[in-house]
Order: C-alpha cells, then structure tokens, then sequence
C-alpha cells in the first residue's frame, strides 16, 4: 500500500477538522470496504482519520419506541444484541447475514451506510425501518439519505455517529446471497408499524429503493400472499455476471414474500 | 510509529508504517509465518487471527489497530498452558483429517476456535455458516465440518474439568 499519515482523534469535533483540513483525507471504521478499496489502489487517501477512539460512537441504546445504534457498532454486536433482537429481531438476523465472522467483527453499521454499496444489507434495513442517520451536525431521514450507487446525503467532513431505528409491530428481512461475496444479489427487508408497511430492496438496482405498490397490499393485508402477485418493473434494475434485470425483478418478489413470513414467525 | 501490544501472551513494541498491513508486520517483521496469506483481498480467511478474542482478517487490518490491543496468532494456540500440547481443535483437526495440504488450516483453526468460543453447543449448520468465510481448496469441507464440532466438544469437555 501507499504510505498515509494516521490520525486516531478522541473527539468528534477534532476528527471532522482533520477530515476537511487535509486534502484527500479519509475516514477509517472498520476498514473492511476501505482497506480493499486502498489496496486495489481505487483510493490513495494522504491521511486516515480513524473513529476507534470515539467512545461515545459505540454501544446500542435504548430510547423506547427506538434504538439508537452508535456508528461505530460492529455487525456482530447488533447480532448478539439481546435489545435488537428483542426489539427489532429482524435487523439482528440482517446483522448476522452480513459476510462471515471476521467480517462482522470489523465492518461497522456507519462504515455501512456511509459506504452505501448497492449490494450492502445495511441500506435495506435502515431505509425499510425508515430510521433517522444522526450526524456530526444534523440528522437525516432514511428517505433523504441514499442517493443511489455508492452516493449518500452526506457532506464532505460530515461524519455518522449513530443511527435510530423506529421499533415496528413486526419486522424481517431475506436476502438472496451472492454464492461467493455473500453481498445481496437481491435483499429485501419489510416493516410493520401502526400507520403502514415499507419494503425496502438492495441489490436489485444502483441503490437501495421502496416498493410502493407492496407496501400498500401489506398495509391492507399482512400476509405473503398479498404481494405474490406484484412484480417489479425490470427497467433500471442491475444486468451483470451475477445475474439479469428479469430474474432480479423476480427475486424482489419471492425475498419480498420470505421477508413477510420471517416477519410473521 | 511506535505500537504496543501483547502477542501471544508476550509484551511486544514494534516500529511500523501506518500503512502496514497486520499479516505482513506478523510474517516480514516478526516472522511469525503461521498466519498464511491466500488471497490478500479479504476473502479466503487463510489470514485469521484473534484481536481481542475475535477473529479479524489480518491481510484487512492496520497495524495501527493492534496499539494496546491482545492478539493471538495460529503460533501462540496451545492446550493446556505450559503443556507443549496441541489445542483440542488442532488435535481434532489431525484425528479427523480436517486438513490435505494445510494451507487454509491456521485460519480455519483461528475461525473455528472463536466460533466454539463464542457458541458452546454447535450445530452443524453453524459451524457451516460459521465457516464462510474460510475457503479451502482441497478437503470439500466435510472433514473440516466434522473436526470443528468434535474440537468444540472437546473444548467444552476441557472447561468442564
Ligand atoms: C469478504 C467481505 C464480505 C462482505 N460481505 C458483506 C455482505 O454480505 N453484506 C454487506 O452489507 N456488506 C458486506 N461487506 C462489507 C462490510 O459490511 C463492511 O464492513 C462495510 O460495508 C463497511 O464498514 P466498515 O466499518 O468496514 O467501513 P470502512 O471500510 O472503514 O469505511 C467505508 C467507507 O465509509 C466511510 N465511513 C466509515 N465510517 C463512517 C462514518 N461514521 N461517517 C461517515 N463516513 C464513514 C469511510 O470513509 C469509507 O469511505 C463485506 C466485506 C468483506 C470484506
Ligand atoms: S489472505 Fe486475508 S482473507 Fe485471504
Ligand atoms: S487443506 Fe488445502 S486449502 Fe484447505
């Protein structure tokens, strides 16, 4: 790798001055996407600034009628999280979708979001929950968020320090794994609150979006057979190696239907 | 920049980079060559190890995150301290040919000790989705299946003693 200066700050003001101060500087997490992306010389960033010593980034709180999760979270701890999987069980099973051990040992859930991957599982659980992404210096609805492939509301030195999931009636997600990354070919996630449903997909297209003709049959009915019927438009979807625009649109719905039943169980 | 750690149970303070990769300072620097590299793009596990009781991929980590930190390569995995014995997963390993040419085998004992660890009572289905990201090119997993829920039997077996 190229040789980079590294900054470890221990409070969230000093790492965002690093961050606009110096030019083509990057924030580190877990480094599971960034370590790659440098390595693969995609990216030659002059300094990391790296959020490990924020303390007050960690940790899963519990607000209520939500729960905060700090930024800095790795995928492991929201999946042995006895409040996630108690609140909200079916972003505790996404958690424990994501990669294998090593990864959700590192990957956090702000690295995640931030990173906005077309494939990431993250993207599908926070915009179908319609949960709020709390920065350095606002916070961000869910809606307002992604802006499409590896594109997102923040910016630039603005840092995630947590993100607050609205706890549903019921929730769940089912993703159908790439055999070899284990990214989601095609991922979908369904949440149940008093005033109506959301489906939100990942990896079907350049960005994690809604399926509004679902969410309306599941806000009447909220059962798999409401949605059997409902296929996506193809146009726009993802055509690659992996798989075609058609049979994308197809697992919408077939993951859309298991979400419901994990939702249901 | 200056870094200290405990390896293997030992006080360690290294120089290094802060673009040093924590395989590369374990094999070039230390030369601890146990720790095996195999694809060196975060996907084949062959570069296990434990920070802090975890297992992390060591080809994906800085150097830099090891300040402070306990860290446990495939060199330091022992029984009984002190016994010059094999770690109960390393025999069950050997007992069931969980292995053909060795190469995946430092990672997938790493990853398969924290697995039982972290899980006491396995299920094949576990181990399995446990074991993900570990590739291994010559056994087909099914030994490696078999001596992973033995070596985690054997290991709640040594804590009940
Ligand atoms: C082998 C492998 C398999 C994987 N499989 C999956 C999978 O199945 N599903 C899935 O969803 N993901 C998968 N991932 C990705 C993994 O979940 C990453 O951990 C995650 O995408 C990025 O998180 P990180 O903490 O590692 O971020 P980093 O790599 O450290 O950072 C990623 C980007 O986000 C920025 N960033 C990080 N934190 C913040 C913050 N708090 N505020 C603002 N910007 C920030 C960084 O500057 C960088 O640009 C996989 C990764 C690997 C290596
Ligand atoms: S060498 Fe680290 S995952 Fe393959
Ligand atoms: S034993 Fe040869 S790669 Fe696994």
């Amino acid at each position: 790798m190229k040789p980079f200066a590294y900054h470890q700050p221990d409070q969230i003001p000093d790492a965002a001055k690093l961050l606009t101060s110096i030019e083509d500087s990057k924030l580190v997490a877990g480094g599971m996407t960034l370590i790659p992306t440098i390595k693969q010389r995609l990216a030659s960033p002059v300094a990391l600034v790296d959020l490990s010593k924020l303390g007050s980034l960690k940790g899963i709180i519990d607000d209520g009628a939500s729960i905060t999760i700090g930024a800095m979270t790795p995928h492991a701890v929201v999946a042995a999280s006895k409040l996630v999987q108690t609140k909200i069980p079916g972003l505790a099973a996404l958690a424990l979708m994501i990669g294998d051990p090593a990864v959700r040992s590192r990957g956090t859930i702000g690295g995640s979001v931030a990173n906005n991957d077309p494939a990431a599982d993250y993207p599908a659980g926070v915009l179908g929950l319609g949960a709020t992404i709390v920065t350095s210096t606002r916070e961000i609805a869910a809606d307002k968020f992604f802006l499409g492939l590896f594109e997102t509301a923040l910016e630039p030195g603005e840092i995630i320090t947590a993100i607050r999931f609205p706890v549903p009636l019921k929730a769940g997600y089912s993703k159908f794994k790439a055999p070899a990354s284990r990214y989601a070919l095609v991922g979908v996630f369904v949440a149940k609150f008093a005033d109506g449903v959301r489906v939100a997909v990942t990896g079907a297209g350049p960005g994690v979006f809604r399926v509004p003709p679902m969410e309306a049959a599941l806000s009447e009915n909220f059962d798999p057979s409401a949605i059997a019927a409902i296929k996506i438009d193809n146009d726009g979807l993802t055509s690659d190696i992996h798989a075609e625009a058609d049979y994308r649109a197809h697992l919408v719905t077939v993951m859309a239907k298991r979400a419901v039943d994990a939702a249901l169980s | 920049m200056q870094i200290s750690f405990t390896l293997n149970g030992r006080p360690t303070t290294v120089d290094v980079e802060p673009a040093t990769l924590v395989a590369e300072l374990l094999r070039e620097q230390l030369n601890l060559t146990g720790t095996h590299i195999g694809c060196d793009t975060s996907q084949c596990g062959a570069c296990v190890v434990h920070l802090n009781g975890l297992p992390v991929k060591s080809c994906t980590l800085l150097a830099p995150a090891l300040d402070g930190a306990t860290l446990l390569t495939i060199e330091g995995l022992q029984g009984a301290p002190g016994s010059n014995q094999m770690h109960p997963m390393q025999e069950a390993f050997r007992e069931h040919h969980g292995l053909q040419c060795g190469f995946c085998t430092p990672g997938m004992l790493m990853t398969a000790v924290a697995l039982a660890t972290e899980k006491p009572n396995l299920t094949e289905a576990e181990v399995r989705h446990g074991l993900e990201g570990n590739i291994c090119r010559c056994t087909g997993y099914q030994n490696i299946v078999i001596s992973v829920m033995a070596g985690a039997a054997a290991m709640n077996a040594a804590k009940g003693e």
